[in-house]
């Protein structure tokens, strides 16, 4: 297949997202520019600006109208995502990192970061159908983990909500009442940071993936762990495919091999795995600096991927991908 | 839809030559073939063949390839297609058609699979072999100064005693091309002159042994300027007993033209040789080592 190159972010990508027609890809940077591109030729459509520091993550409702930022601003901003001006700005004491928007798009979780001697959080915030009534209160405050949290998702039903972060552990909160509910298993679970986590499209599972070198997938209802990929790199990102049973991992370098590693350049891969049998089906080569970002379109015949290089790589997967056979 | 082309060169206007100045040779278009356009074939690739002259006054012809390919099928729905006619905002506002933020990847990136375990890509074992032989340590300081093989054996225990020393190779004999002639008539009425190393009941053996040589000649290509004998001699080594080298040098520079050529005395070790040094890096440079002559089997 042939890549389409997106070189918009003068930084590192943080985080991809497409829309839920597939026709727009979202990408946010550690540039304060969020950008938006049509997802079939790479097309740039329009950039956000006001932030003032590293977008994270970014979220966009289902009708594609609204789009959320989560920025190291301490904001996290809401957007008019045809026309680029701002709706509201969520404040916070510290760093926001994730934000996802629940089924309905009335609800929203926000994570912020340990910073100075403020504990990282989880906020839940309401989003009003006008953007004239829309107020900063949280509905829900969740503390409780420690270190940075790195991913916080809705549970399916929007009745919880499910985080991991640098302590390595994934938790499912009761998203009414703020309970712990559950918590991963210390032997069986992830031993490092884990830096990603992406939802299966019907919301049955979910993908963790951590810098032990694992991802791990999960079952959200009992979160118990159902499957465990092995990679020989650090794993910054996950996706799953909507169509046919893949996982990609996307991951960074061990800073000690920084030195020894292959001068050729266009080395780092995303690596596909089947779902069920943990194998490795490939990789795809070209990005010049770490993965930190992966997302598949909806309709699961294009998958993108950001890197540390700045670039975005949208692949539209040649027709031997769907008869691929282990 | 995305294309990949490749930019197309402009099309002189014909101009007659009465009207021409004296200097303005290059507008001599009427003396150039017409552009030709080879339409798109089933895989969308159009040729133009344009002629033209360059600086020096050649004519040249150029030759532009462009292929036209579909990336992918969008389906769009109702939304989609209105969110395509959305005006740019932000700083895609200011966008102008010279700036290439998206670019069609000019390498065709596969799904790779994963190899087996066994199966190393053939660079590193070419690294590998040769530097095995040198890193033998002790074994290395012993040089033999007939086949100049290191680390096999001494001088006085050498199994190829015949082999001339390797510089005085050719020179020495001249007529060893003409054995095969010289060979296949050896009774040629006795009217012509048979030197001493041509006659009945001379020493074949060695003769014999650099006609086969000459069989088992290797040519390299592709050799840095500054490669000489010795050094392909050393490179050469590991795998056998060489019997003659040769690079050829540029008489007014001094530097290498290129390319030489290495006999063997084993036609294994030739073989060995080619299949291991051909596409090996040696001095900036990527060796390509064949066969002197068409395949001698």
């Amino acid at each position: 297949m042939r890549p389409i190159l997106m070189k918009g972010h003068e930084r590192p990508l943080t985080f991809l997202k497409y829309n839920r027609d597939g026709d727009l890809l979202f990408s946010c940077a550690k540039d304060h520019t969020p950008t938006v591109w049509f997802a079939d030729n790479g097309e740039r459509l329009g950039t956000y600006r006001g932030h003032n520091g590293a977008v994270w993550s970014c979220d966009v409702s289902r009708d594609s109208t609204m789009l959320i930022t989560g920025s190291a601003d301490q904001t996290a901003k809401l957007w008019n995502v045809q026309t680029g001006t701002q709706l509201y700005t969520f404040n916070f004491d510290s760093p926001a990192r994730s934000v996802d928007l629940a089924v309905g798009d009335k609800l929203v979780v926000i994570t912020s970061d340990p910073f100075m001697d403020v504990t990282s959080a989880i906020h839940v915030k309401r989003i009003a159908s006008d953007p004239s009534n829309q107020t900063g209160e949280s509905v829900l405050i969740l503390k409780g983990p420690q270190g940075r949290i790195n991913r916080a998702v809705w549970g399916p039903l929007n009745r919880t909500i499910v985080s991991a972060g640098e302590d390595a552990v994934v938790r499912i909160w009761d998203s009414e009442t703020g309970k712990l509910l559950k918590e991963s298993d210390k032997e069986t679970g992830h031993k490092k940071t884990i830096t990603s986590l992406a939802k299966a499209a019907d919301g049955s599972h979910f993908l963790t993936g951590s810098l032990d070198k694992s991802a791990k997938l999960w079952d959200t209802r009992t979160l118990t762990l159902i499957k465990t990929y092995v990679t020989e790199r650090p794993v910054n990102a996950v996706a799953m495919s909507p169509l046919l049973d893949h996982v990609v991992l996307g991951g960074g370098q061990d800073a000690s091999a920084v030195t020894t590693t292959d001068h050729r350049a266009g080395k780092f891969e995303a690596k596909f795995y089947d779902k069920t049998l943990t194998e490795e089906i490939g990789g795809v080569k070209g990005h010049f600096g770490p993965i930190n970002a992966l997302a598949f379109n909806p309709d699961g015949k294009s998958f993108s991927s950001g890197g540390e290089d700045g670039y975005v790589r949208l692949h539209h997967f040649d027709p031997d991908y769907f008869n691929i056979k282990i | 839809m995305a294309t990949g082309a490749i930019q197309n060169q402009t099309q002189q206007p014909k101009i007659r030559w009465g009207e021409l100045d004296e200097d303005d040779g290059e507008d001599l278009d009427f003396l150039l073939p017409p552009r030709q356009v080879i339409g798109p074939d089933e895989n969308g690739i159009k040729k133009v063949m344009e002629y033209k002259f360059n600086d020096e006054g050649n004519k040249v012809k150029i030759t532009t390839t462009t292929q036209v390919r579909k990336l992918a099928n969008a389906r769009l729905s109702k939304r989609a297609i209105e969110r395509r006619s959305w005006p740019k905002f932000g700083d895609a506002v200011r966008e102008d058609v010279g700036s290439r933020l998206t670019m069609v990847s000019t390498e065709e990136i596969l799904l790779e699979r994963p190899r087996a375990p066994g199966s190393k890509p053939e660079e590193t074992k070419v690294a590998g072999d040769s530097l095995a032989q040198l890193g033998k340590g002790g074994a290395v300081l012993m040089v033999c100064r007939t086949c100049g093989k290191k680390g096999d054996h001494w001088t006085s225990r050498c199994p190829y005693k015949d082999l001339a020393p390797v510089a005085e190779g050719f020179i020495d004999k001249p007529a060893a091309s003409e054995t095969a002639a010289a060979a296949a008539a050896p009774g040629s009425g006795k009217s012509t002159y048979v030197p001493p190393g041509m006659r009945a009941g001379a020493e074949r053996s060695g003769t014999d042994m650099r006609r086969r040589n000459d069989e088992n000649s290797v040519r390299v290509t592709n050799l840095s300027e500054d490669t000489r004998e010795p050094d392909l001699l050393e490179l050469f080594r590991p795998f056998g007993a060489v019997s003659r080298v040769y690079v050829a040098i540029d008489q007014k520079t001094g530097m290498s033209r290129g390319f030489g050529f290495v006999n063997f005395v084993n036609k294994e070790d030739a073989q060995r040789a080619i299949n291991k040094l051909n596409g090996y890096g040696y001095d900036n440079l990527i060796l390509r080592v064949e066969w002197a002559t068409p395949r001698t089997n």
